[in-house]
């Protein structure tokens, strides 16, 4: 039954303000059953306030062999990081 | 019969009602259709066994003779129990469980509905805090009884039979017993006159929504309510009780 059932993304949010997060995947016939499974498969611990469902087909997603190099030019470029700056002592929460 | 002990049957009808039917759920455990029904069936096996709880604890304090839930749970004899027929009937397969589900919910989601508004606070807490969970389940059963009718010829086969023996215990949902006329009159319950149109109209609704026929049988079997049971109660209460049984006062 499941096996011709597609896969969907399942992403929650957990409380207002915080944006919606990849919780894993499941099994449903439509979207409305997608929802209705989520609700009970990563909500059920009083996780979310919020579910997202997208079919995991409709999901394009980088390839691995391209990490290098979408990935590696930014590990040596330091001054993309705000750290550099001298903050006054005054600011907290930074 | 005082108010304290009319009370009390009440209770302990009400929380039959869950318990048998989160018992009958449970047997799901392991072994749904798919995973991810098989974890949303035991969900709602659990939410009616907390729902039993919630009366039976209530049930215990309202006798007050020192018996816990668990004691009214696990060692009453079987004609001692109130709940309906129609959550005592095997699962059978998806089609039955989803049809006996559906058909309690419609009746459960408008029973609650009146219940938090009861004259009885203890009541009306336990309807309130109840109803969140029976409006999920009946969005659940609901649209799973329209999925499988209006579905590919063998589930819409299945469905409808699942409908047809099931139908003769859906009488004694809405028929009153001496006990809730009794409590109807000080406003504790509703009158179920009063929720029989509207359990009617949503079943012939989402029915016709699921191309399914509503059967015509003039017959309706009753007598859960009085404690007269069907065949298959003393199996699960075999079951059900045999831990305590064996082991009384036994505790996770």
């Amino acid at each position: 039954m499941s096996k011709d059932w597609p896969l969907w993304e399942v992403f929650i949010r957990s409380k207002n303000g915080l944006s919606h997060k990849h919780a894993g995947s499941l099994h449903a016939a439509d979207a409305e059953m997608a929802i209705e499974n989520a609700r009970d498969v990563y909500t059920r611990r009083n996780e979310g306030v919020s579910i997202w469902v997208v079919e995991s087909s409709h999901i394009t997603a980088s390839n691995p062999e391209e990490a290098e190099s979408l990935f590696d030019p930014a590990k040596d470029k330091v001054y993309r990081h705000p750290t550099f700056y001298d903050l006054p002592d005054e600011v907290t929460h930074i | 019969m005082n108010r304290q002990e009319a009370l009390f049957h009440y209770a302990l009808q009400m929380g039959d009602n869950a318990l048998i039917i989160g018992q009958r759920l449970s047997e799901w455990c392991g072994h749904g259709p798919v995973l991810e029904q098989d974890i949303a069936i035991t969900n709602i096996a659990l939410d009616q066994v907390g729902q039993a709880r919630s009366w039976l604890q209530y049930a215990a304090e309202l006798e007050g003779k020192g018996r816990s839930e668990d004691d009214l749970a696990y060692l009453r004899p079987e004609f001692e129990y109130r709940n309906v027929l129609l959550v005592e009937q095997p699962n059978t397969d998806w089609a039955y469980t989803i049809v006996r589900q559906f058909l309690f919910d419609v009746f459960n989601f408008y029973l609650h509905a009146e219940l938090q508004h009861s004259t009885d606070s203890g009541i009306a807490s336990i309807a309130e805090k109840s109803l969140k969970e029976i409006t999920y389940h009946l969005r659940f059963s609901s649209e799973w009884v329209i999925r499988l009718g209006d579905g590919t010829a063998v589930s819409h086969r299945k469905m409808q039979q699942a409908l047809d023996d099931l139908w003769m215990f859906t009488g004694e949902l809405v028929e009153m017993n001496e006990l809730e006329t009794g409590l109807a009159s000080s406003g504790i319950v509703p009158d179920l006159e009063k929720i029989k149109p509207l359990f009617e109209a949503r079943v012939a609704k989402i029915l016709e929504e699921a191309t399914l026929i509503k059967p015509e049988s003039p017959y309706m079997q009753k007598g859960g309510k009085q404690g007269l049971h069907s065949e298959y109660m003393g199996f699960i209460l075999a079951e059900m009780q045999s831990l305590q049984r064996q082991h009384p006062g036994l505790k996770w």
